[in-house]
């Protein structure tokens, strides 16, 4: 088990108004990805927890291309990750911000 | 000068020897090993029938069981090595040469035996090149094949699976060589004659049904959301703007999800009857639902596929079958047909380097080929148009004059960028040439050569390889679609976008395909059960596919 830490500036805020989101499943191959509106409106905080050692680099590389496309802005985000292939990862991601910016209902 | 007829002879000494073991043509199972001993000879060329799906596998313990005192140094010359017996007749010295195509479950052992000098290896090839030497330098002296039943002269039925048998006995029977079958039943009258019965000598009731494996079935549950984008990218930045009519698809969940997007994500976009209407193509069971809405007009298979026998009989209309009504495969005539009359070629692999090789070798395996090379490469000697062929050849030669300009196959490596256990897809060097090294072999095993594959398509985009103009803009090209591996992280960003404005790199969103529409609700079938009841009842799914 490893733990990673990010905090990024965030160029887009997330849109809506949902305080929080989580999308995917903890299993192997895949992961669960939870959303938060707790991050100052230019930030995003990302928390890792994952089942596969010595992918830092390649997780860096995700969350910064992910935080860069998508708007992550004001989010904390934790991730529980049970050995996701970064396409995995970044789609998950993306599923997130898409369910948080969702109209509530 | 006197010696001509030796051949015919040295046939009428094994036909003897046979006679002795059996009542006309037919030989009892107690009687196969004294048979098989009285009829091959030390040094004999035996093709023993090995095919992708159908095994004689009575024939190949038989022969495995033989004493290496009286068979010894047989030169096998077999499609595939499948069985543990096909190996096993090495092990025990009865033969030492070995030229084969493909050897899927039996990768790492054979590996080891070559490595251990157990094998000597001649080489390994695609069907249709070891198909060809048949007739030129390795033609079989005896061939131990199989099918489903036989009448008492000899006459074959060899159901769906037909496969490589009318090749082999061809090669065999009419250059003076000895033909013995392995058949399930022996019966008045065979529902059709796949093999004339004047080229069989023998046959040999093993009252139970050959070996046969279900390869070409790929449940749909399995089918990831990653797969379902690159089947999507495949379909609207490949099939549809090159109007691929005419193709072949490899195994694969790839594929098997651009089969079950057709109906759905396909007719969206409105390519019904202007992509996919010919295939040559096992029967694959994802097919099912695009062939139900009427997509496909024909496919030519290989072999079959288990489970699908009815299905393929009730859709005659779509496949070639017999007279009795089922599906007549031929692995030659329908390999030849992917080469020189298909379009495309579509499927996945385990490695692609900087230069686009790729390869199915991991470290310590020799899998050998199939038939993909043979699907996955430009036909030199094609001469007829069509659209597709055209322009992949006017894209690579923009300026030839166009009368003198050979079209391309387009040759597309679809894959994700990590596969199983996050292993990278893009590799700097591949495991195959490790392997070629400790084995001294001359040749690498390279699935499909750089100079072949046209597009590479990964969920990060699609590689146009034919509008590369210089060897960096194609490795750029590569890693420009190779994502998160360390390949994709090295990439050169510049270039890579100047390669995105020239359209040679196209991304999802340069498609108009957005990543998050890439659901498994697009799929028209999500599992086996949707697939058997798309068929209407007709598909039977192997036990071990039925989880309902």
């Amino acid at each position: 088990m490893e733990k990673l830490s990010f905090r990024l500036s965030a160029p887009k805020r997330a849109g809506g108004t949902r305080t929080q989101a989580i999308v995917g499943v903890v299993a192997s191959g895949n992961l669960e990805v939870l959303l938060e509106r707790a991050s100052p409106a230019d930030t995003c905080t990302i928390d890792i927890a994952t089942a596969a050692n010595g992918f830092g680099a390649v997780w860096d590389a995700v969350v910064r291309d992910f935080v860069a496309r998508r708007s992550a802005g004001g989010l904390r985000i934790s991730i529980n990750d049970g050995g996701a292939r970064p396409d995995t990862v970044a789609l998950r991601l993306a599923q997130g911000v898409r369910k948080i910016e969702e109209p509530e209902r | 000068m006197s010696d001509w007829g030796m051949q015919k002879a040295a046939l009428g000494e094994r036909l003897t020897g046979g006679r002795q073991h059996a009542t006309g043509k037919v030989v009892a199972i107690p009687n196969l090993l004294a048979f098989l001993k009285a009829v091959i000879r030390s040094g004999d060329r035996v093709c023993l029938e090995g095919d992708n799906q159908k095994q004689a596998d009575i024939l190949a313990v038989a022969l495995a069981n033989l004493d290496p005192r009286d068979v010894h140094d047989l030169h096998m010359v077999q499609s595939g090595v499948v069985l543990p017996a096909h190996l096993d007749i090495f092990e025990k010295g009865i033969a030492r040469r070995l030229d084969f195509s493909y050897s899927g479950p039996q990768s790492a052992r054979i590996a080891r035996m070559l490595f251990g000098g157990k094998i000597e290896l001649g080489a390994v090839h695609t069907y249709l090149e070891l198909f060809a030497r048949y007739f030129i330098d390795l033609t079989p002296n005896v061939a131990l094949i199989a099918a489903v039943s036989a009448d008492k002269d000899g006459n074959l039925y060899t159901g769906p699976n037909t496969e490589d048998t009318p090749t082999v006995v061809e090669a065999t029977s009419y250059k003076n060589g000895f033909v013995v079958a392995q058949v399930t039943e022996i019966v008045d009258k065979v529902p059709r004659v796949d093999i004339p019965g004047d080229l069989v000598h023998f046959v040999v009731e093993a009252n139970r049904p050959f070996y046969v494996e279900p390869l070409f079935t790929r449940d749909p549950a399995a089918i990831t959301e990653t797969q379902i984008l690159t089947a999507m990218l495949a379909i609207k930045g490949i099939y549809a703007p090159y109007g691929v009519r005419r193709l072949n698809h490899g195994i694969g969940f790839n594929t098997a999800a651009i089969e079950l997007l057709l109906p759905t994500y396909g007719e969206k976009l409105g390519l019904k009857g202007k992509v996919c209407t010919h295939f040559a193509l096992n029967p694959h069971p994802t097919m099912i639902p695009a062939i139900e809405a009427g997509w496909v007009e024909q496919i030519h298979c290989f072999g079959s596929e288990v489970g699908m026998e009815d299905y393929v009989a009730a859709r005659s209309d779509v496949f070639f079958t017999g007279p009795d009504g089922s599906l007549r495969s031929n692995r030659a005539f329908c390999q030849t047909a992917g080469l020189y009359a298909c379009d495309m070629f579509i499927g996945s692999t385990l490695q692609i380097d900087l230069e686009g090789h790729s390869s199915t070798v991991m470290t310590s395996r020799i899998a050998g080929f199939g038939g993909a090379p043979n699907m996955g490469s430009d036909p030199r000697g094609r001469r007829h148009p069509s659209e597709p062929w055209l322009k992949a050849g006017a894209e690579a030669d923009p300026d030839c004059n166009a009368a003198l300009r050979r079209g391309r196959k387009l040759v597309v490596q679809i894959g994700e960028t990590f596969g199983e256990r996050n292993t990278p897809l893009f590799v700097e060097r591949l495991d195959a040439l490790d392997l070629a090294q400790e084995l001294k072999l001359d040749l690498a095993p390279v699935m499909v050569y750089s100079d072949d594959v046209t597009h590479i398509v990964t969920e990060e985009g699609i590689a146009n390889l034919l509008m590369c103009r210089s060897k960096d803009e194609r490795e750029q090209a590569i890693r420009g679609v190779a994502g998160y591996t360390e390949i994709g992280r090295a990439r050169d960003a510049n270039l890579v976008e100047q390669l995105r404005q020239r359209g040679v790199i196209q991304r999802p969103e340069d498609l108009g395909i957005d990543p998050l529409d890439a659901d498994r609700n697009l799929l028209a079938a999500r599992s086996i059960k949707d697939l058997m009841l798309a068929s209407g009842g007709l598909y039977r799914p192997p036990s071990r596919f039925r989880n309902w």
